[in-house]
């Protein structure tokens, strides 16, 4: 595996807050990243210190081999950051705010490249827009824009789709995923799980500035999260006492039982018929990385 | 002074652009101010008072175009910086790879250029009511752009010291704003007692309109080869200082 970023043992402390605590990570060339945890984890200070915002206490980080500090020249050149906050120089045109952006990185006549990301982001008939006249989601995709005008190989998306409407999100998850499959590394900071989840081929789970969990989404299914089954139970009739552990939740007259493996579903239904409880209505739920999200992190309610 | 494709080019022109478009609020107002000085100062204290020689509203003119080349010289860099940061785009000049020498010198150099266009705006302005032919331009141009940058230098400090309008609003009403009031614009400090000439020399803003009225008419109160030593040494221990700080991140990379 090529490495695009790598972070080796980065410590990152405020004061005695110990925001990142020895972070060791390969992301490898051409992976689409998910970064998740719950607020607080780390996430965006580890963004931070890759982007050359925050300098790390201890540990090395590069990017593609260029270590972010000693030849933050180059490292730079190789990233593109979507930051988190939805800032936006006032001053300026959409087109100009490009044209700014990409002569920071050297390059006089980016127009075509403009032309065609403004076009990929359904921004093309705002281009001689001031910023200031944008919604929410126009300035985001501006954000996602300055990130790519230098044509970065690994891009970094911090919580890219907080406050955009989930039409303009599919669009920027079509583009995002069209630079990935022509080879661009994608690092993607989310809340929406569910992104992660059909985005994302490996997610490393962060909590209190350390990683819990590393592994690809398939195999963090697989692990920490098992089928789901959701009983309505004939009325007047409740849940067997041996079948009580296995009780997730209860959601009015249907209860959700947890199955570690799809083959213990004959077992639930031997016990219901033993106990002589009919079933008005049964349901398979496929794992989901949330439910693995509250496993590993241990959060008592679902984060938005 | 910054290697190809530093980002100077880039971070310089940006800058230009910014103060230009708003160039109502940040030429034309201060040029109004100046002339309202000039009209006022004028009026009242005009009565054939001569200084160096020179009538007292000829002598007016070059305090008040070095007073507008350095109070927005210093305007340009700190407000553009506070505002870059509490809107926090000021992300977008820190994500490229743009060298601290680059970063430093756009701003100064952007500052020094609107200073100098504030100036020169006053220059015409005050042109119908008097008539003030630079003897030696040179020198008078050396001067406004070394003190522009200075005060463009100090204007860098101050915008990334601040973390709110106020403080920066502070910096300049409680200290740029008296170091060149109290310097020599409205007035020779030969005419001052000499406890209060003797502070003046500790004033960097003294030598840098003393130095400039030099070039407008030819004397002054020192030497200007004294004042250009005074401003050189300014400049770079401001250079020096302001670079290192920008070399560590000071507030800006955490």
């Amino acid at each position: 595996m090529r490495v695009a970023v790598s972070f080796a043992g980065v410590v990152k402390r405020f004061g005695a807050f110990i925001a990142l605590d020895g972070i060791s990570l390969d992301i490898g060339a051409g992976e689409f990243f998910g970064l998740l945890g719950p607020n607080g984890a780390g996430k965006t200070t580890l963004i931070s210190c890759l982007a050359g915002l925050a300098r790390p206490d201890e540990g090395r980080i590069t990017v593609l081999g260029h270590d972010v500090e000693r030849d933050y020249r180059t490292a730079r050149r190789l990233l593109g950051i979507v930051p988190q906050e939805l800032v936006f120089d006032p001053f300026f045109s959409v087109r100009e705010t490009l044209r700014i952006q990409s002569a920071y990185f050297g390059l006089r006549r980016n127009d075509d490249w403009i032309d065609e990301i403004l076009h990929h982001l359904d921004l093309s008939d705002k281009a001689d827009t001031n910023m200031r006249r944008l919604s929410g989601g126009m300035k985001r995709r501006v954000l996602v824009a300055q990130a790519l005008v230098h044509r970065p190989p690994v891009i970094v998306l911090d919580e890219p789709t907080a406050g955009v409407d989930v039409e303009l999100r599919q669009g920027l998850w079509r583009f995002i995923r069209r630079l990935n499959e022509d080879g661009h590394t994608i690092i993607l900071t989310t809340h929406y799980l569910e992104e992660a989840e059909t985005l994302c081929g490996r997610i490393a789970l962060m909590k209190r500035g350390r990683i819990l969990a590393l592994d690809s989404t398939a195999n963090l299914l697989a692990r920490f999260s098992g089928h789901a089954l959701v009983l309505k139970l004939a009325a007047g009739q409740s849940l067997p006492a041996l079948l009580q552990p296995y009780c997730r939740a209860v959601r009015g007259d249907e209860v959700e039982l947890a199955l570690e493996r799809l083959d213990a579903l004959e077992g639930v239904l031997a016990t219901l018929r033993q106990a002589g409880v009919g079933v008005a209505d049964l349901r398979l739920q496929p794992p989901d990385l949330e439910d693995v999200f509250m496993r590993i992190v241990g959060l008592p309610e679902a984060t938005p | 002074m910054s290697g190809h494709g530093s980002g100077f080019a880039a971070l310089f022109q940006k800058e230009l652009l910014r103060f230009w478009r708003v160039a109502f609020q940040t030429v034309a107002a201060p040029v109004l101010t100046a002339l309202l000085y000039l009209l006022i100062f004028s009026h009242v204290l005009e009565a054939d008072r001569r200084i160096h020689g020179v009538p007292y509203t000829a002598f007016l003119v070059p305090g008040l175009v070095m007073m507008a080349v350095l109070q927005n010289a210093f305007a340009n860099s700190s407000s553009s910086l506070i505002q870059a940061k509490v809107t926090g785009s000021i992300i977008f000049v820190l994500l490229p790879p743009i060298s601290h020498a680059a970063f430093f010198w756009a701003f100064v150099a952007a500052a020094a250029l609107r200073g100098l266009v504030v100036g020169l705006g006053v220059w015409l302005v005050t042109l119908p009511f008097v008539q003030v032919w630079p003897a030696q331009p040179l020198w008078a141009l050396l001067f406004a752009l070394l003190g522009g940058a200075c005060l463009g230098a100090v204007g860098v400090i101050a915008g990334i010291w601040a973390e709110k309008f106020d403080q920066l609003a502070a910096f300049q009403n409680f200290l740029v704003l008296p170091l060149t009031m109290l310097s020599g614009v409205f007035y020779s400090i030969h005419s001052l007692p000499p406890f209060w000439q003797a502070v003046s020399h500790y004033n960097p803003v003294f030598y840098m309109i003393d130095g400039f009225r030099h070039g407008c008419f030819g004397v002054s109160d020192v030497a200007p080869l004294q004042s250009l030593a005074v401003l050189a040494a300014s400049f770079a221990a401001l250079a020096l200082l302001t670079l290192s700080l920008l070399k560590r991140g000071w507030k800006l990379r955490t």
